[in-house]
């Protein structure tokens, strides 16, 4: 039987070592999960989900599986220093858990958090249940190829009634290594009945590299419980990063997102948010801003499953350059959740005339006395406030940065910590064109 | 310190201003009034140099400067200020960091040296008390939820802490209850000096009871028709504008 060519991305994975774990189960779930990727390959555009993100130019380029070298990259702390915010840190090297660069010896009364490499070699069973999980959808490349070679991430567990006050720090690094490299991260966070967390993610950029990272994340909270959560993704400028963040809500359990998209050549951000429990609510705010040839990619799914849910979640892009984004936000309320209150608000500036974005929104609703909101507008910036601005004597490329990061920022005013607003706002400021 | 000769102005294909000639000498309050639509904005906006103004006859010489050719943002740091008919808000800009950034503009523009933050909130904590507004409106953003009067007065504030030489109060008036007229109203007689020039354009002589003018022009058809003192107001306010047309032939008034 004669097989099409693969890919030589495909190509160079399909052979690629996968890691070994000495736990036969999940040998077996990586060798599947492996097997699920080659059969199908990386998804074209004309699946759903992947139809704005065209993945040619990545299917002919290789990479390698993963860094030996992780363990010895250079990483100049002043990298991983945060807005002044001390406390617990995991730092991961392309995809590798450095225990040197980590700080993890204050860490809070009622907190578990370790390296997913460090837990498998602990106590395999409490994670066979996420670990083992198949993907079957077809726009599914990135997490089965995930589910194949992530051997590090963190795990990380809250207590039933822990109430965090410190925030606590997932770093991610991409670092320059002699040749292109793919590197995968796996989470697991679990918050137990009425915990509250803190959680910031960053993603950082160490030296030029053309990198590509994955991240599965898998976060359940349990009734009751809060997470604020905070995503700085500032990849390097050459890599690719997927994400795919999934997130169970139990009753009245809540989650505050807050993201912010700015690095990368290609950026994609799948997060899902399943409210199981009644009175659960997610709040999603989040802005991406594609400058350059940078590809950015948010697709947001809401999936009310229970009575008197609630989302929010507001987006906004900025394209500038050739800079080309994407965002599908996707509410649906199933059958049973009724009282479901879904507000889902997109807007979208474009700075230069090159610039794209496209913006779907999707609602399907099959419950009874839904409240259901949802908008997306596409736009330039406001000429009747760059006139007002200049009018006070505001030179015109001050006035639209001005009003560029006015418009950036909104989506984390809801942010509860000053430092990070600070912190975000000066990053938009160095990233906007002045 | 102004002289418009033979104004003419355009906005989307349309002839608004129609040969309109004004003089400003320093230290004087001109009022010019007229119907609706007879280019009253129009003019604001040509002086301050909105984008969809075009000029298309006539010239605008501001202490001697050719003010046509400059930015708004020059014509700024020159001493012109426009007081907005309709302030517009900015969400997510906060009202101090804008002021602060218009103030330092300015102040660079003209090769002088910047205020630090804690220098600049005490020199807008004097002018604030001029305005008698609250504050917290500093801490909000640009206009954003402001009442009418909030925002006029917001204007009016920004004019203080500014200090133009020629300062354009567009319809300043319009939307204001008598309290909020009388405090906009003080707030520009604070700032009258032998230097500074006003041009308040209204549509009603009400305005003119508190901001006494030195000189009232009545523009209709784009240019002025009549010009006179403050009596020139009364006049109007009994007659209404319709005596304007019957009484006064278009005439290249100046002051």
């Amino acid at each position: 039987m004669n097989q099409p060519a693969r890919p030589p991305f495909v190509a160079a994975l399909a052979e690629a070592p996968l890691p070994a774990s000495g736990v036969a189960w999940l040998d077996k779930a990586r060798r599947e999960n492996l097997d699920a990727f080659v059969a199908a390959g990386l998804p074209d555009t004309r699946v759903e989900a992947w139809k704005y993100t065209a993945l040619r130019a990545l299917s002919q380029r290789s990479f390698a599986a993963g860094d030996a070298q992780a363990l010895s990259r250079d990483i100049d702390p002043a990298l991983l220093a945060l807005a002044g915010i001390e406390g617990p840190a995991l730092v991961f090297v392309n995809g590798v858990y450095r225990a040197d660069l980590s700080m993890l010896d204050a860490l809070p009364a009622g907190v578990d958090l370790q390296p997913l490499s460090h837990a498998l070699a602990a106590d395999p069973e409490s994670l066979r249940f996420t670990l083992s999980r198949h993907y079957r959808e077809p726009g599914d490349a990135f997490a089965r190829l995930n589910g194949a070679f992530a051997h590090d991430g963190a795990v990380l567990r809250v207590a039933a009634g822990a109430k965090i006050s410190v925030p606590l720090r997932l770093v991610f690094v991409g670092a320059a290594a002699g040749a292109e490299i793919a590197w995968h991260v796996r989470h697991l966070v679990e918050l137990g009945e009425g915990a509250e967390l803190t959680l910031i993610e960053q993603h950082l950029g160490a030296g030029e590299q053309a990198h590509l990272g994955t991240q599965l994340g898998d976060v359940t909270l349990h009734a009751d419980a809060t997470l604020h959560h905070v995503g700085l993704q500032q990849a390097g400028a050459g890599s690719s990063l997927v994400r795919r963040s999934h997130y169970r809500l139990g009753a009245r359990a809540q989650t505050h997102l807050h993201a912010l998209e700015l690095g990368g050549t290609l950026a994609r951000h799948d997060l899902r948010a399943e409210l199981v429990g009644d009175a659960a609510g997610f709040h999603g705010h989040g802005a991406f801003l594609p400058d350059g040839r940078q590809h950015m990619d948010i697709q947001l799914a809401i999936g009310h499953q229970a009575r008197n849910t609630v989302s929010s979640s507001t987006w906004r892009g900025v394209a500038s350059g050739r800079g080309r984004g994407v965002f599908r936000g996707a509410i649906v309320v199933n059958t049973g959740a009724d009282g479901a209150d879904a507000v889902l608000g997109n807007k979208n500036l474009l700075l230069s005339p090159q610039a794209e974005i496209d913006t779907k929104p999707e609602l399907e609703i099959y419950a009874d006395e839904v409240k259901a909101a949802h908008g997306a507008t596409v736009g330039q910036l406001d000429e009747r406030a760059s006139f007002y601005l200049r009018s006070r004597g505001i030179p015109e490329p001050q006035a639209r940065t001005l009003l560029t990061t006015a418009f950036a920022r909104a989506p984390f005013e809801s942010l509860a910590s000053e430092r990070l607003r600070e912190h975000i706002d000066q990053l938009l400021l160095a990233r906007l064109p002045a | 310190m102004l002289k418009i000769e033979n104004l003419h102005a355009r906005v989307e294909g349309k002839d608004i201003l129609k040969g309109l000639s004004l003089e400003v000498k320093p230290g004087e309050v001109h009022a010019i009034m007229g119907p609706n639509g007879a280019g009253k904005s129009t003019l604001g906006n040509v002086l301050s140099g909105r984008e969809g103004y075009e000029v298309t006859e006539g010239s605008v010489l501001f202490e001697g400067r050719n003010l046509l050719e400059l930015a708004p943002e020059e014509r700024a740091a020159a001493g012109v200020f426009l007081a907005f008919q309709y302030p517009v808000e900015i969400p997510g800009v906060n009202n101090t960091y804008f002021l602060r950034a218009a103030y330092n503009a300015q102040r660079k523009a003209r090769g002088e040296g910047e205020l630090d933050s804690m220098q600049f909130l005490k020199l807008v904590r004097e002018k604030l008390k001029i305005m008698q507004l609250s504050p917290d409106l500093l801490n909000r953003a640009v206009n954003e939820g402001f009442s009418g009067g909030e925002k006029k007065r917001n204007e009016i504030f920004q004019m203080a802490l500014l200090e133009p030489k020629l300062a354009i109060l567009d319809e300043t008036d319009s939307g204001l209850d008598i309290d909020a007229l009388k405090q906009v109203a003080e707030g520009v007689n604070a700032l009258r000096s032998p230097e500074r020039s006003f041009i308040v354009v209204t549509h009603y002589q009400r305005l003119l009871d508190y901001i006494v003018p030195d000189h009232v022009h009545v523009l209709a058809g784009g240019r002025i028709v009549e010009s006179g003192d403050r009596s020139l107001a009364l006049k109007l306010e009994e007659h209404g504008y319709a005596w304007v047309a019957e009484h006064g032939e278009p005439a290249g008034a100046s002051a």
